[in-house]
């Protein structure tokens, strides 16, 4: 049971031993060789506070990434064009719902409280990804999405393997093993298109087009105004900066889209011989940070459309409430009947 | 608005892999009751056949032990060697041991 993760007993934990000074300095110490051992932080550890509040802020704002990210493709789940296409979105989608619920669990065991996370996403007291606030066009944004926007996050993600809390980096693996689906029914999709009609190939022209620059923006700003780069790499809950993981998709990217054959739309994007990197446009910061400031192209659709979700879910939860109690009434009374055991 | 929800306690779930193996924990869940919380576990950890059987506890009910390495409470085992085969110097040319 040494993996069982309960909340709450890592800050009595805390407290009772660093009543005294020394007490702490010891705790960081012990906490400093587990992370410079390259090993992992459990629930119930101590930890220093902001290790806590930077960890639980990640967490919660990849969790919402999650969610809302579900909305942009799930538009077109009742429009997919074959029974086969519907199908794999669903999953897709779901499995963006389940993301979700793993990084929320994840975020419990740090000692926040789920409920309270979702009303921080649903009055906009913590962001989301960037990237879906861009609206899906047509059926071609679906692929395009798994493709780019799929093959990003794991670009992201896999290196989150190995993050310094264990719950996170087991959460990330799982994560993980789901993406590769993503990025893959994206791309054969785009395939599809790409063998049809001259405007099937056009539709996944212009579905690049839109995406591509959107996509290069998910990784954050740029290392030179990334604030928390520093300290979050320290604690190993980031492990490569912004520019390097931009760098790394780009690498990726670019003989993908010469097999597909589209062109992915930056003139100045062309291999370096003596970097062994591909050279790329810098993108449009003041763009993205409009889209984080609020002002994207869809989110306050994204924010209605999840706070609408939540409301009109009240009435389930209160339902199943009702009957767990009801349930639980019953079973007792039951058990009066019956008289002591024994 | 959420008071309703908060009411919902939290589930641990452990999955047995496959027959065999033990069931491990694999994270937790918010649901109304246990049977709610073998159904989610099922949608949110089984999706691609990872578990032949689920057990859901909940996260109050679950006593563990300090997790301090240097707690004493896992000082017990700490001292005692011979509980390892390693313990025992047998001749090379004793065979099978
Ligand atoms: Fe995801
Ligand atoms: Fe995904």
């Amino acid at each position: 049971m040494s993996n069982v993760e309960v909340e709450n007993d890592a800050q009595h934990h805390a407290q009772h031993h660093a009543q005294s000074g020394t007490g702490e300095r010891r705790l960081q110490a012990h906490f400093d060789r587990t992370i410079s051992h390259n090993q992992r932080i459990e629930p119930r550890d101590w930890m220093p506070e902001g290790y806590r509040k930077t960890l639980i802020r990640q967490i919660a704002q990849h969790a919402h990434s999650e969610i809302i990210g579900m909305q942009p493709e799930g538009e077109w789940i009742t429009r997919a064009p074959s029974l086969r296409r519907k199908a794999i979105l669903f999953a897709k989608v779901q499995d963006e719902a389940g993301h979700g619920l793993y990084l929320y669990s994840a975020a419990e065991t740090l000692g926040a409280d789920r409920a309270d996370l979702t009303e921080r996403l649903i009055e906009g007291r913590q962001k989301y990804s960037s990237i879906f606030n861009y609206p899906t066009l047509n059926f071609a944004d679906v692929g395009v999405i798994g493709w780019f926007v799929d093959g990003a996050a794991i670009c992201n993600q896999v290196p989150l393997c190995r993050s310094s809390y264990g719950p996170y980096a087991r959460a990330m693996v799982r994560i993980c093993k789901e993406e590769s689906f993503h990025q893959r029914q994206g791309y054969e999709l785009l395939m599809t298109m790409m063998r049809g009609t001259e405007a099937q190939r056009q539709m996944v022209q212009d579905a690049v087009d839109r995406w591509w620059w959107p996509s290069l923006m998910m990784f954050g700003p740029p290392d030179s105004e990334s604030s928390h780069t520093v300290q979050s790499m320290a604690w190993r809950i980031k492990l490569h900066t912004n520019d390097e993981l931009r760098q790394r998709f780009v690498d990726m990217t670019v003989p993908q889209a010469e097999k597909l054959g589209v062109v992915l739309p930056d003139p100045q994007l062309r291999w370096n011989n003596e970097r062994g990197h591909h050279d790329f446009s810098t993108p449009d910061w003041s763009e993205l940070k409009r889209v984080i400031d609020g002002d994207g192209p869809c989110n306050a659709q994204r924010m209605a459309r999840r706070r609408a979700a939540h409301e009109e879910g009240a009435w389930v939860r209160e339902a199943a409430g009702a009957y767990a109690a009801k349930q639980a009434a019953h079973e007792a009374g039951k058990k009066r009947q019956e008289g002591p055991a024994g | 608005m959420t008071r309703d929800r908060r009411k919902w306690p939290l589930y641990e779930v452990f999955i047995r892999g496959k027959r065999g193996l033990n069931h491990v924990h694999v994270g937790s869940l918010h649901a109304a009751d246990d049977r709610m919380a073998l159904t989610h576990a099922r949608d949110l950890y089984t999706r691609r056949n990872e578990g032949v059987s689920i057990w859901v506890v909940r996260s109050d009910a679950i006593t563990a032990s300090t997790p301090d390495e240097k707690d004493p409470f896992f000082a017990p085992s700490g001292d005692k060697v011979y509980r390892h085969p390693t313990f025992y110097d047998i001749p090379e040319d004793v065979p099978h041991i």
